[in-house]
């Protein structure tokens, strides 16, 4: 085994762990913490794929961001420490039929995949990736319009966000 | 003379042709050479301190008119260590009613996410942690672990003051985090790279001269970042008694206490990384180790305007920190963004001289700083005058009286 195999198997089992303790913890803020080794192993795996951009995305918009909102909010709308209610709700049949349906098309799909032990393929020019990716987002026969459609949502998000927070001046 | 022009690849060398001896693979001599590097660099900031908080008391006492510490050792520089002893032979409280894992991982998270940060500053033209080419937005990322730090501390702590500290932390690092990325991303655009090495190799002209807004404004929402004095909401004794370390006491205080000091010398080497130059200067190329010192003088010269600073700025209102963040930096931060965008993309077009880009931007860049302190006296004119709250009254007197 290579140091980056061994390192790849911690990681996923941190991952899976992590996982496993947000929706099994009973405190919501120290779900929210669970989430965040989780989304920061991901961070790992994807340092491991030699995408150090989005190793660092990951890092700053799902931690710095998402989950720090994610803690001020039950921070704001929870009692510290006395945080025990029903960990399920009416829902869960549901999502429960949806997470057995995912889980067993995922486990088909990778039992019929057979290139496991294949080596990353190395890359084609020697240009820094971070470069590579940036001229595609925004030349015309690569990912312009996916990029450009992405930041209409985010700015009618950002109005919606606004328009919401604005209130009713009297 | 290889050893005294740049003593950390040679001793590197050294010790990576002594693990080869040994018979080690290729992959674990650099694994070996890595954990080497991470202590060392990781130690070289945490000594750091012991010397930064004699400083500070030093500098901090001059501009208060006092002497400081001047007892233990010459000039009191043993002072710290004897303070680091003490703190040391501390007994390790934790609270009842505390969340235990949380409480103890917190104040270690806010030391770790400060030294990560030395990872990516360039000591001298050689000698680097991590060359990433995201270096810039490592350093975002980073930032974003120590508010989650003393996130983690304010509520685990389960004390109203302490989750209050917590909720001002949120409204100000994370509001001071947009300007300070806009402020890094104008280096970026200059320089054309993302890694902090490669943005010191670009600076002909420091950055400080070709966008001084743009230092501004980084500095501000670095001082902002670090939590110091005139920003300082989040522990303001006076208000809510300590914030988010009010549960936190002797080692575990003082990793907080560490993890600050740190943090405003690790931003001082950031400024004076991505604006001063780094380690350019006078024979920096050929002998690395006058780098090492050029990076120094300007790390400390920033550390001193940053005590500067805390001695002498009162702490600001709240709302007043955050109107003047999203009311001011950033708006300005923006503008600057997308004219610094322009006006380089056209002068690299049209081939300017050095000289003519570095003025081109600077009078970009003073005349976004006069408008918008125009736009700001413009306003501040129009604004209605509050009464003050004391009125002078008139003077009680007694009555008249008519006495016949």
């Amino acid at each position: 085994m290579t140091v980056e195999q061994i390192v790849f198997l911690i990681m996923a089992v941190v991952t899976l762990g992590a996982a496993l303790m947000v929706v099994t913890e009973r405190r919501i803020v120290r779900s929210a913490l669970w989430l965040i080794l989780a989304l920061f192993s991901v961070a790992v795996l994807y340092a491991l794929l030699s995408a150090g951009f989005f190793a660092v995305v990951q890092v700053v918009v799902y931690i710095g961001a998402i989950a720090v909102l994610f803690i001020f909010a039950a921070m704001l709308t929870r009692k510290s420490m006395q945080d025990v209610g029903p960990q399920v709700n009416t829902g869960w049949p549901a999502a429960a039929l949806i997470g057995a349906v995912v889980f067993l098309s995922l486990s088909w799909m990778l039992s019929r995949w057979t290139s496991f032990a294949a080596l990353p393929p190395a890359f084609a020019d020697d240009t820094p990736t971070l470069s590579q990716l940036g001229v595609a987002l925004v030349s015309p026969d690569a990912y312009v319009i996916p990029f450009e459609i992405a930041s209409v949502l985010l700015v009618a998000a950002m109005v919606g966000a606004l328009y919401a927070a604005w209130g009713k001046k009297s | 003379m290889t050893f005294l022009a740049d003593p950390i690849t040679f001793i590197a060398e050294w010790l990576r042709n002594l693990l080869v001896g040994w018979g080690l693979s290729a992959g674990w001599v650099t694994l070996i050479m890595k954990l080497v590097g991470v202590a060392v660099v990781g130690s070289f900031g945490l000594i750091v301190v012991i010397f930064l908080i004699w400083l500070e008391r030093k500098v901090a006492a001059r501009f208060q008119q006092r002497l400081g510490p001047n007892r233990v050792g010459p000039y009191g520089l043993l002072q710290t260590i004897a303070d680091v002893i003490k703190i040391f032979t501390k007994e390790h409280i934790t609270p009842r009613g505390v969340d235990v894992v949380v409480y103890n991982i917190a104040p270690l998270l806010s030391v770790a996410a400060v030294v990560l940060l030395w990872a990516v500053i360039p000591f001298t033209s050689k000698a680097v942690g991590a060359d990433l080419n995201v270096g810039v937005l490592y350093l975002v990322a980073v930032g974003a672990l120590g508010t989650l730090a003393i996130l983690m501390a304010g509520w685990a702590s389960n004390n109203k003051y302490a989750l209050l500290g917590a909720f001002r932390t949120v409204a100000q690092m994370v509001s001071y985090e947009v300007p300070m990325v806009l402020a890094l991303l104008v280096p970026v655009l200059l320089s054309g790279t993302m890694g902090v090495n490669g943005i010191v190799q670009a600076q002909r002209v420091a950055y400080l001269v070709v966008s001084p807004l743009a230092a501004l404004l980084f500095f501000v929402s670095s001082l902002a970042e670090i939590g110091r004095t005139p920003f300082d909401l989040m522990e303001g004794e006076s208000e809510i008694v300590a914030g988010f370390h009010i549960e936190y006491s002797g080692l575990k205080f003082g990793m907080f206490f560490v993890g600050e000091f740190l943090h405003a010398f690790t931003v001082s080497a950031l400024f004076a990384a991505l604006f001063l130059g780094g380690w350019r200067g006078w024979g920096a190329q050929q002998y690395p180790i006058l780098g090492f010192f050029y990076f120094m003088g300007k790390t400390f010269l920033t550390y001193f305007v940053v005590m500067w600073v805390r001695s002498t700025l009162p702490r600001v209102r709240i709302d007043h920190m955050l109107n003047f963040n999203w009311k001011f930096l950033t708006p300005v931060g923006l503008v600057l963004l997308v004219a610094t965008a322009v006006v380089q993309k056209i002068l690299l077009v049209s081939g300017v001289s050095l000289w003519g880009m570095t003025l081109t931007h600077l009078l970009v860049n003073v005349l976004i700083g006069w408008a918008a302190m125009r736009l700001v006296m413009a306003r501040e004119a129009r604004r209605p005058r509050r009464q003050p709250v004391a009125q002078p009254r008139p003077v009680a007197r007694p009555p008249k009286t008519t006495q016949a």
